[in-house]
């Protein structure tokens, strides 16, 4: 699916402090049936969202005022497991354009990227930090800038007047082609699709048994 | 020149170009397909006017969520799918070979792609789904990958990936009798943790990889994703190619025997180096079995819970410091990419024979293909199973994933042959004890957790 560019976005941060969060806890596979490829934001975290009654489980951060928000803040090694880019399309459709962990699968990361959902990783000390910044000042914006590779916390005074440390600015690796992808707005598949005489000229070096 | 890796000799031979920041367009030879992820990427090519580009190189299957009932009635019923009817329809107009249900080559894609000799050593292998890393086994590139990469793959028959880090785990010695290949990678699990193999492709080797049979090395192999690993491979050796000889797709003649040449040169050279390299001895794995909600929560059967303060706990309604023997099973599943094969029925059968399946345990034994399943009643299996209690299914992912309607109601215990342990993954609710067919089948039949070690004296007693 093409997506739209990535440069900034400043938002609240929703944290979810739960390690090893796999794609089956993202979006149970009992709600992958369809053969659309919207809808899947009701899903998203089912199972932790809603008893099985289907009711809103009032103690899930989402159902929280202070659950709203673009950037999630999950704990490490998140959307491990299962394959399925439901898990990103779920996360991206409820209103997620950004990841934050310590750590990520490999596939997870993959499908993220390719949707325009950003995940950013972070060294699991800052990843700690954020988590503390979050529960104590939940109401602070913090600015994703993808150029300059930096979680930005607001200046807010309500934080200036209170005796906690000002959260610090957190820079960010990220692949540079994936980067050039997300600033643009590049889709692979179209990338892919003008090297194909050259892909096929490969072909040519492929032994008989591989064909 | 440094020596290469097996991986490293595989990813240069499907290397088409390498861009600026070091990441390869490469080249897939193998491209497999299933229902659940790949109706989106069709019609991502429609919206962009684009056709399957290399339907040849395609294969597709039904296994996800087909019914693996007995119960004609029941099979129908899920066959009319919107999932199974769009897959349909997607291949006859793509042209491309499709093993649907009741096609006596259809099963779980990472159980027929070796079985019909789709899978070859030195090959790229794709699918939408995580384990289809259990194709390295037959020494092959292999790894998941989401629906946009399908679509990618269909379009371009190419992905752009990052060349993966280099692992290799060594496995000396022999594992002791009782003890299967899911012992072996659920103890590596214990050890390593979940997260040790994110960024890398594992090499597994040594004195006890190199015994295993096939369908041991796939079980391996199939749970290298579990450790965060896409991709985990084996060397082609004289295993390797006796398993493959013959088989429905596999290459004769001539082609044969260049293709085994080219094979044997696969062997990761003497002198090259890996980012990250651990050792095990296998004379020291015992049965393992899980107590918590991911595949590393995993300990000696007869060892006691690890003094830990997890969320895991609570959901399985276990405590620190217990020991699992003797706990109630309510449900026992033998299947899955993981242990499906004909391998894990033989040991499956071999412990019941000769007993009944416990009152009060629902038992779902799935093969893991037709051909699985077809061989399993011609070698009398079958019959061992309907002996002891036992049903054998129709083929499918059945309860590993609990899309069909085998699913693990909130709260009851299943020890389970398949990967993945998840809060819910079997059901909502579902508690998953992840463990091997032999461990299974002492708790199939004695309805509780039971060291199958104790389990085979007594029998001989």
């Amino acid at each position: 699916m093409p997506f739209q560019p990535f440069h900034t976005l400043t938002s609240r941060i929703v944290p979810l402090r739960i390690d090893h969060i796999d794609t089956d806890r993202i979006i149970p596979a009992r709600f992958l049936t369809s053969v659309e490829s919207s809808g899947y934001e009701k899903f998203l975290f089912h199972d932790w969202r809603f008893h099985p009654d289907g009711s809103p489980n009032a103690s899930f951060i989402l159902n929280q005022p202070k659950g709203q928000g673009k950037i999630l803040l999950a704990g490490r090694n998140f959307g491990c497991g299962s394959s399925r880019e439901h898990a990103a399309w779920a996360l991206f459709q409820y209103g997620f354009r950004v990841v934050i962990s310590s750590g990520f699968a490999d596939i997870f990361r993959t499908n993220a990227l390719n949707i325009g959902l950003l995940p950013i990783e972070v060294e699991d000390q800052e990843l700690d930090s954020l988590f503390e910044t979050a529960a104590s000042a939940p109401q602070i914006q913090w600015t994703v800038d993808l150029l300059a590779q930096m979680l930005i916390p607001e200046k807010s005074d309500a934080l200036v007047n209170s005796q906690m440390a000002m959260p610090m600015e957190i820079r960010f690796d990220i692949n540079a082609f994936r980067k050039r992808c997300l600033l643009d707005g590049i889709d692979l598949i179209d990338y892919l699709v003008l090297l194909k005489p050259e892909i096929e000229q490969f072909e040519h070096k492929l032994a008989t048994w591989e064909e | 020149m440094k020596g290469k890796t097996l991986i490293d000799k595989i990813w240069d031979r499907h290397e088409v170009r390498k861009l600026d920041d070091g990441s390869s367009v490469l080249y897939i030879d193998r491209h497999y397909i299933h229902e659940v992820t790949s109706p989106q990427a069709f019609e991502g090519l429609d919206r962009r006017g684009l056709a399957v580009w290399r339907p040849d190189r395609m294969v597709a299957t039904m296994d996800h969520n087909v019914s693996t009932s007995i119960d004609p009635e029941i099979r129908r019923s899920t066959q009319s799918n919107s999932q199974m009817l769009r897959l349909a329809e997607n291949c006859s107009r793509s042209g491309i070979r499709l093993f649907g249900t009741g096609d006596p080559r259809n099963g779980i894609v990472h159980v027929i792609g070796p079985e019909l000799g789709l899978t070859l050593p030195g090959m790229t292998v794709v699918c939408g789904d995580s384990h289809t890393a259990t194709h390295g086994a037959l020494g092959a590139v292999a790894f998941g990958i989401g629906t946009s990469e399908v679509e990618m793959v269909m379009a371009t028959q190419c992905l752009i990936q990052r060349r993966p880090l280099t692992f290799r785990i060594r496995v000396d010695a022999a594992l002791n009798s009782g003890v299967t290949p899911k012992d072996l990678i659920l103890y590596i699990l214990s050890k390593l943790g979940t997260r040790a193999g994110t960024g890398y492709f594992i090499e597994f080797s040594g004195e006890a990889i190199r015994n295993m049979s096939m369908e041991g090395r796939m079980t391996i192999c199939n749970m290298a994703i579990e450790m965060g690993a896409r991709s985990g491979l084996i060397t082609p050796d004289e295993i390797t190619y006796s398993y493959l000889q013959n088989r429905d797709f596999a290459p004769t003649k001539e082609a044969w025997e260049n293709a085994l040449e080219f094979w044997k040169s696969l062997a990761s050279d003497p002198d090259a180096q890996f980012d990250r390299e651990a050792s095990f001895d296998a004379s020291l794995v015992p049965p393992m079995i899980t107590w918590g909600t991911n595949p590393g929560m995993a300990i000696p059967i007869d060892a006691t819970i690890p003094d830990v303060n997890d969320t895991a706990l609570r959901y399985m309604d276990f405590r620190a410091g217990e020991n699992l023997l003797g706990k109630k099973v309510d449900y026992v599943f033998v299947g899955s990419c993981t242990n499906g094969r004909i391998e894990d029925l033989r040991a499956f059968a071999e412990m019941v024979r000769g007993h009944q399946k416990a009152p009060g345990v629902t038992a779902w034994i799935v093969p893991g293909s037709a051909r699985v399943r077809k061989e399993a009643v011609e070698e009398g299996i079958g019959q061992i199973l309907s002996d002891a209690g036992f049903e054998l299914s129709e083929p499918g992912c059945s309860a590993c994933l609990a899309m069909n309607e085998d699913k693990v109601p909130p709260g009851s215990y299943c020890v389970s042959t398949s990967n993945r342990n998840f809060e819910g993954r079997q059901g909502h609710g579902a508690r998953t004890l992840l463990a091997g067919p032999l461990v299974a089948a002492a708790a199939a039949v004695t309805g509780k957790v039971t060291d199958p070690r104790c389990f085979q004296n007594v029998k001989i007693q």
